[in-house]
């Protein structure tokens, strides 16, 4: 086969997979417009993989995990990134093979890699959820995740929805054979304002950092929490039916919107450092809770399958 | 007789659970096989990461033909007992026989099985293993039910003889068995068409697939020490890893590559941990004993001869060690200024919610460790502050990255805070002995620490009754009391466990308001010794009757006192000395209970008849004398020796005087003279307790 022509850019990166995943029939979604820790939390995974209705997604995720904020010194950690996502189930039986493509797509030339599928099981447990795959290798570096879920919100997911998540700036990282993240060429190099990762993220990565570490208010953050906990409980405790349209509306989406909620919030509230070993189990249980109910909900709804 | 070839063809199965795959495919499809009267000659089972395979030579090629009777009940009987006969036979009432049987007339069975091809068994038997094969975890994928590893993608089923192969009829749930195969992922991925296991070997190792593990492993390590002796290193040996890489490749190519200067002042156990843990690399150091270089095993040959491969190796190699030369350099900080802050921080950590955080753990040890401290021959500051700081690491960064390495980061830290070695000694030795094999430290300092860190564990544990049962021991209580035992007896320590324990139990007040039950707790580390001390060699009714002494919560003293009375026993004397002890202690006994009186004061040397007696008297003196000074000074073998000379006597007394005399006095003066005897003995070991 002949080696594809390398990306120059983080964005070109993006638009192959894109372009890819489109290809092969994935519907390519946009990142979800809240605060989550990864990929997987968008709705389009977490949701979609219950019930018994087939679905291709694939889209970028901008994440934040507070606790890995470095100020943007580190050369590749960030509080601040993005994964891509793609979701399809059932999952093709053909799925390695599926991936192993978007590889090449990018430019990774399978003749002179060493890719390698090492066990890595998956779990998740502010979701309830798990499953089974690898951690995918190039050379010794991590570059995807490969998992197929078992079980969503205490759900068994029948059928089974294979999930790929590619951490982008590691891998374009070495795609691109760039060092230090604030390095990476972000658009065309070549191109007559080019710019980089750092000029886009440097100083982003450096306010949040102050902001997650030291400044964030922990007792506002701890009423949101418990804020987004009951309102959660209280959107799911409403009547199916509604009684303006008469039709049954489960609000499934509108409640796991506070469960993206109270886990971000918890994940700040880790990074401020006022969250105890001991805490930390019973503030995840909470999290998981929420999770598990919504998906309960979602369950009986069209979008899963439900007969109504 | 036909072979028979079967490959489940599967993604990548994970490395740790290949070995065992490969047996159970292997011992579930020939049991079966055999079950079903299908034997055969031979059966080996081999495993790559994306295959199980098992080779069966010489099968039958059909079940023999079959004929069993079995009888049933009396013809006579009630109709429940004949239903239920019918029921396990699976025939009918006319089909049945009655048979003169000699009461009467009896039902007979007469179960015929015809035989059946091999290929119709291996279909049933290869179905059921599949469906309940017993991975470690197991997975559904797309839309199936069928539960395997990973998902299954084909299998290979073939029966071959001299006239030619053919494929066995077989389908689980949509995959029909075939006679092709897949050779590597890349480097061969057409399908291959093969007739029988020769065949497949040959033509796997050209589509670069080699089928042994232990041939891959022998491939690794070959090449990779070839290559660090060439450039005169070594590779260190890791019989785990070597194994679990051979289990990540199909198409093993050893390569090897330099550590970046920038990180070769990191400790040994640091970069080899993080190379192996991360990475899968084989640590390879020079002649001074540096770690210097690392091999990488790699899936395939390149056309650059795996430059590229190994470039991106170095390159995630240099991004992990510069994030545990960061951790390093952050931790000396911290341990230079004030290491006692990272005890301090464990105040945030539980070690078990009813025994609370670490740091309070930690008080409890250093407190124990200086009752223990002069026990062993340590100083009781010195024992404290090492107890102090031994688990300080457990809030370094390195440790936090990689837990394997507390301790051994502990004493590198403690150096950087200018704590002696010997304190810094402590905070790796204390958590020793790891295991059976593991080193027991001599240490004065560690011997107290670890002590005092195992008794704290036991007593605590015991305290909210978090006993290990049957196979379940969550908290390793077993070996915490093993620790125990080797540390005592290595270092021939004289202490009484009890008071220890009692020492501990005053130190965490009760728990949930109790506090750990001293006996219980000594008797599960006496069952621990019982077998620790009979895997030495020493017998069970040995330690018994040692165990039955006073002061057996002094291993060290119960240990002494065991192999003398197994060396006592092991001679004539002895042994004759043990009989006639019993003799006296029985016939002691019985007189005891038939008169309702004891037999305990002292026998009237005056009352001796004869010159037996007399003499028996006699060596009574001398013996107890002698057992007296041996035993003041725990010298058991010196009081065991003494002891067997009395056999003489003894013998003789019975062999010459009658205990059951007519003269009352007579009487009571020889019972009472049976009971100085065995006194004498019990004070020395209690042979009551010796088989035989």
């Amino acid at each position: 086969m002949a080696a594809v022509e390398r990306p120059t850019s983080f964005q070109e990166i993006i638009l192959r997979l894109q372009a890819y995943w489109a290809a092969k029939g994935c519907a390519i979604l946009q990142p979800y417009d809240m605060e989550v820790g990864a990929g997987t939390f968008h709705p389009a995974t977490t949701l979609r993989a219950l019930g018994s209705k087939s679905w291709a997604a694939a889209y970028v995720q901008p994440s934040r995990r507070p606790t890995d904020g470095r100020y943007g010194e580190n050369p590749n950690r960030l509080q601040h990134y993005c994964q891509y996502q793609v979701l399809i189930k059932p999952s093709p039986p053909d799925l390695q093979a599926l991936y192993l493509g978007s590889l090449e797509a990018i430019g990774i030339d399978m003749a002179l890699h060493d890719i390698r599928f090492v066990e890595d099981d998956w779990e998740s447990p502010t979701l309830g959820a798990w499953g089974l795959g690898w951690e995918v290798w190039c050379d010794g570096m991590e570059v995807s995740q490969f998992t197929y879920f078992q079980q969503v919100g205490g759900h068994d997911c029948k059928p089974v929805s294979g999930e790929l998540t590619y951490g982008l700036e590691r891998l374009a990282m070495y795609v691109l054979g760039v060092d230090h993240v604030m390095d990476m060429p972000f658009n065309d190099p070549s191109a007559s304002i080019a710019l980089t990762y750092g000029d886009i993220f440097k100083q982003t990565e450096q306010e949040y950092s102050r902001w997650n570490f030291d400044v964030a208010d922990t007792d506002v953050l701890l009423q949101h929490f418990k804020d987004a906990e009951a309102e959660c409980a209280r959107i799911l405790a409403a009547e199916d039916i509604d009684p303006k349209t008469a039709k049954r509306i489960v609000m499934a989406h509108p409640a796991y919107d506070q469960c993206i909620k109270a886990s971000h919030v918890f994940n700040l509230l880790d990074a401020r450092g006022v969250i105890s070993v001991t805490e930390r189990q019973a503030y995840i249980g909470r999290v998981r809770a929420l999770a598990k109910a919504c998906a309960d909900a979602f369950v009986t709804t069209e979008a899963a399958g439900a007969l109504v | 007789m036909p072979d028979l070839l079967i490959e489940l063809f599967s993604e990548e199965i994970p490395a740790r659970m290949q070995k065992r795959a490969a047996e159970d495919l292997k011992r579930l499809v020939t049991d079966g096989l055999v079950e079903a009267g299908l034997t055969y000659g031979g059966a080996a089972g081999f495993s790559t990461p994306r295959r199980l395979t098992l080779a069966i030579e010489g099968l039958l090629a059909e079940s023999p033909a079959t004929r069993e009777e079995r009888k049933g009940p009396r013809t006579d009987a009630p109709e429940k007992a004949l239903e239920g006969f019918l029921r396990s036979t699976g025939l009918s009432k006319d089909q049945l026989e009655a048979r003169d049987d000699k009461k009467g007339q009896v039902w007979f069975a007469v179960i015929a099985r015809e035989g059946r091809p091999a290929s119709e068994i291996i279909a049933e038997v290869l179905e059921a293993a599949i469906r309940n094969f017993p991975w470690p975890k197991s997975m559904r994928w797309g839309a199936g039910t069928l539960k395997w590893v990973r998902p299954l993608h084909s299998v290979l089923c073939i029966l071959s003889d001299e006239a030619g192969a053919s494929i066995v009829d077989f389908e689980i749930e949509g995959i029909r068995a075939g006679d092709t195969t897949h050779g590597h992922r890349f480097m061969a991925p057409d399908p291959i068409r093969v007739t029988g296991f020769d065949d497949y070997d040959a033509k796997l190792k050209s589509a670069f697939v080699v089928l042994s593990a232990e041939d891959r492993a022998e491939t690794i390590w070959h090449d990779a020490t070839q290559m660090a002796f060439a450039q005169g290193l070594d590779v260190v040996e890791d019989k785990g890893l070597l194994a679990e890489v051979a289990g990540l490749v199909e198409w093993p190519v050893a390569l090897m590559g330099a550590i970046g200067a920038d990180f070769l002042e990191l400790p040994a156990e640091v970069l080899q941990t993080s190379m192996k843990e991360h990475q899968k690399f084989f640590s390879v150091k020079d002649k001074q004993g540096r770690i210097t270089h690392f091999v990488t095993v790699a899936n395939r040959e390149t056309a650059d001869s795996g430059a590229t491969i190994l470039a991106g190796n170095q390159k995630v190699l240099s991004a992990r060690l510069a994030d545990a030369k960061f951790f390093w350099e952050n931790d000396l900080r911290v341990a230079s200024v004030d290491i006692t802050s990272w005890t301090d921080q464990l105040a945030n950590v539980t070690f078990h919610n009813k025994l609370g955080s670490v740091q309070e753990r930690i008080k409890r040890i250093s407190k124990l460790a200086r009752e223990i401290a002069p026990l062993v021959g340590a100083d009781a500051d010195e024992a404290q502050t090492a107890a102090l700081i031994a688990k300080a690491d457990l809030s370094s960064e390195m440790v936090y990255e990689f837990p394997e390495l507390q301790g051994i980061m502990g004493e590198y830290y403690a150096q950087k805070a200018e704590l002696s070695d010997e304190i810094a000694a402590v905070a790796r030795e204390h958590y020793q002995p790891l295991g059976p094999s593991d080193d027991v430290p001599s240490a004065p300092l560690s011997v107290a620490v670890a002590l005092a860190d195992k008794i704290d564990t036991l007593t605590g544990f015991w305290a909210i009754d978090e006993k290990p049962t049957g196979s379940k021991d969550p908290f390793a209580l077993r070996r915490a009391a093993l620790g125990v035992i080797r540390l005592v007896l290595d270092g021939k320590h004289r202490l009484g466990l009890a008071k220890l324990i009692e020492a501990a139990n005053e130190i965490a007040g009760p728990r949930d308001g109790r506090l750990a039950d001293v006996s219980d707790l000594n008797g599960f580390i006496n069952d621990r010794l019982k077998v620790y001390l009979r895997d030495k060699g020493i017998r069970f009714d040995v330690i018994d009757a040692a165990l039955a002494m006073p002061n057996a919560d002094d291993l060290t003293l119960l240990v002494k006192r065991a192999e003398a009375l197994q060396t006592f026993l092991g001679t004539e004397d002895g042994e004759n000395l043990t009989q006639g002890f019993k003799r006296a202690h029985n016939i002691l006994k019985q007189a005891e209970e038939k008169d309702g009186v004891e037999y305990s004061y002292g026998p009237d040397p005056k009352l001796a008849e004869g010159p037996v007696e007399v003499a028996l008297f006699k060596a009574l003196d001398a013996v107890e004398a002698l057992i007296a000074r041996a035993m003041k000074g725990d010298d058991f073998g010196a009081a065991m020796a003494a002891m067997a000379t009395l056999r003489g006597p003894v013998d003789a007394f019975f062999e010459d005087v009658q205990v059951n005399a007519e003269n009352a006095i007579l009487r009571r003066n020889r019972l009472n003279l049976l009971h100085r005897i065995s006194a004498t003995c019990l004070g020395v070991a209690d042979l009551t307790r010796i088989d035989g």
